[in-house]
C-alpha cells in the first residue's frame, strides 16, 4: 500500500511539466494534421507583440511580462501568468487552450487566428 | 385590579400596533437586522457551479445568479460573441449547462433576499447588466461618481468586489463595504 501511496505522489508531482507538454503538443499535432506547421518561436513572439486591429495587442491584458500575472484591462480582474514554468496548469486541457485561443484571437485581432498562427503562438509561450 | 386589567389590555394593544408598524416595515427591519448582527439576510445566495467560476470569473467577478432575472441571463447567454464588446465564446455544452444554472438561480426565481428587492424593481425589464436594474441604482444613488469611475482603484460599478469586501460570498451589506483609496466609510 506504502508504495503505491509514494508512487502516487511521485506522479502527481510530475504529471504538471509532462501533461503541459502533451498538451501543447497535442493542440500543435491537431494543426498540423490540418496541413499547418513547421511552427516557429520567433513567428510567435512577432505575433504576440503585433497589433492588427484597433491598436490591440495581447500584452494589453497578459503584460510585458510573462512571468509575471496580468490584468484585465477592462475589468481589472487579474490574470495568471502566461509562461508555463511558472504556470504549468494553464496547459494541462486541450479545450481549454482552444478556447483561450479562439476567444483571444478575435478580441485581440478581430478574427480567429488561423492554425498556422494558433501553432506559432503556442510554439513561442511553452518555451517561456 | 380593574386598573391593571386596563393597563394591560393597554400594553397589549400597544404591542400589537408595534407589530403592525414591523411587518409593514419588514424588509427594513431585516435590513437593519442583518447589518447589526453582520450576517446577510438580504444577500444573495453564492455561486455553487465550478464550471460557471472558471468560465465567467476569469474574465471579470463571478456575479451570483440572483443578481439578474432569467430573462437576463437567457438574452446574455445567447450574445456570448459580443459580450459587452468582449468575446466571451463557450462551446455548446457548456454555454447550456452555464444557462440553465443561471436561470434556475435568477433573482426572480430563488425570490429570497437581496434577489427578490432586485426582482421586484424590475417591474418586465432584463437588462442586461447589474448595474441597469432600479434596485443597483437605489442602493448605489448616494455614491459619489467620483469615489468609483473617478476612482483609479474602483473605476467601475461592475468591479463588486472592489468595495464589496465580501462580494465573493453574496454578502453585500454597507458594513462590509471598503472604497480603496476613499477616506470614510462606505455609505
Amino acid at each position: 500500500m506504502k508504495p503505491f501511496v509514494l508512487v502516487t505522489a511521485l506522479l502527481a508531482a510530475t504529471a504538471s511539466p509532462v501533461l503541459q507538454a502533451e498538451t501543447v503538443t497535442e493542440v500543435q499535432n491537431r494543426y498540423r494534421t490540418g496541413g499547418a506547421g513547421p511552427f516557429h518561436f520567433e513567428r510567435g513572439e512577432r505575433l504576440w507583440n503585433s497589433r492588427q486591429f484597433q491598436e490591440r495587442r495581447c500584452s494589453d491584458c497578459h503584460g510585458a511580462d510573462l512571468k509575471q500575472p496580468g490584468m484585465h484591462r477592462r475589468t481589472r480582474q487579474p490574470i495568471e501568468p502566461m509562461a508555463p514554468s511558472v504556470a504549468q496548469h494553464r496547459y494541462t486541457d486541450p479545450a481549454k487552450v482552444e478556447k483561450w485561443l479562439l476567444r483571444n484571437c478575435k478580441w485581440t485581432w478581430g478574427r480567429a487566428c488561423t492554425a498556422q498562427e494558433k501553432g506559432d503562438l503556442l510554439e513561442y509561450l511553452k518555451r517561456l | 385590579m380593574k386598573q391593571w386589567i386596563i393597563g394591560g389590555l393597554l400594553a397589549a394593544s400597544g404591542m400589537m400596533a408595534a407589530g403592525l408598524v414591523t411587518g409593514s416595515r419588514y424588509e427594513g427591519e431585516r435590513e437593519e437586522h442583518g447589518k447589526r448582527f453582520g450576517f446577510s439576510l438580504q444577500d444573495v445566495a453564492p455561486v455553487q457551479n465550478a464550471r460557471y467560476t472558471e468560465e465567467c470569473g476569469s474574465c471579470h467577478f463571478a456575479y451570483q445568479p440572483g443578481l439578474l432575472p432569467a430573462a437576463s441571463w437567457h438574452k446574455l447567454m445567447g450574445t456570448l460573441a459580443d459580450h459587452f464588446g468582449e468575446n466571451a465564446e463557450l462551446d455548446a455544452d457548456t454555454a447550456a449547462q452555464l444557462r440553465r444554472y443561471l436561470e434556475a438561480n435568477a433573482a426572480d426565481r430563488v425570490y429570497a433576499g437581496r434577489s427578490r428587492g432586485i426582482a421586484n424593481s424590475l417591474r418586465g425589464m432584463a437588462p442586461l447588466r447589474v448595474t441597469e436594474t432600479p434596485y443597483f441604482r437605489r442602493q448605489h444613488e448616494e455614491i459619489p461618481q467620483r469615489a468609483v469611475q473617478g476612482n483609479p482603484d474602483v473605476g467601475s460599478f461592475s468591479r463588486c468586489a472592489a468595495c464589496h469586501t465580501r462580494a465573493g460570498e453574496g454578502v453585500y451589506n454597507e458594513h462590509t463595504v471598503r472604497i480603496p483609496g476613499w477616506a470614510g466609510r462606505g455609505d
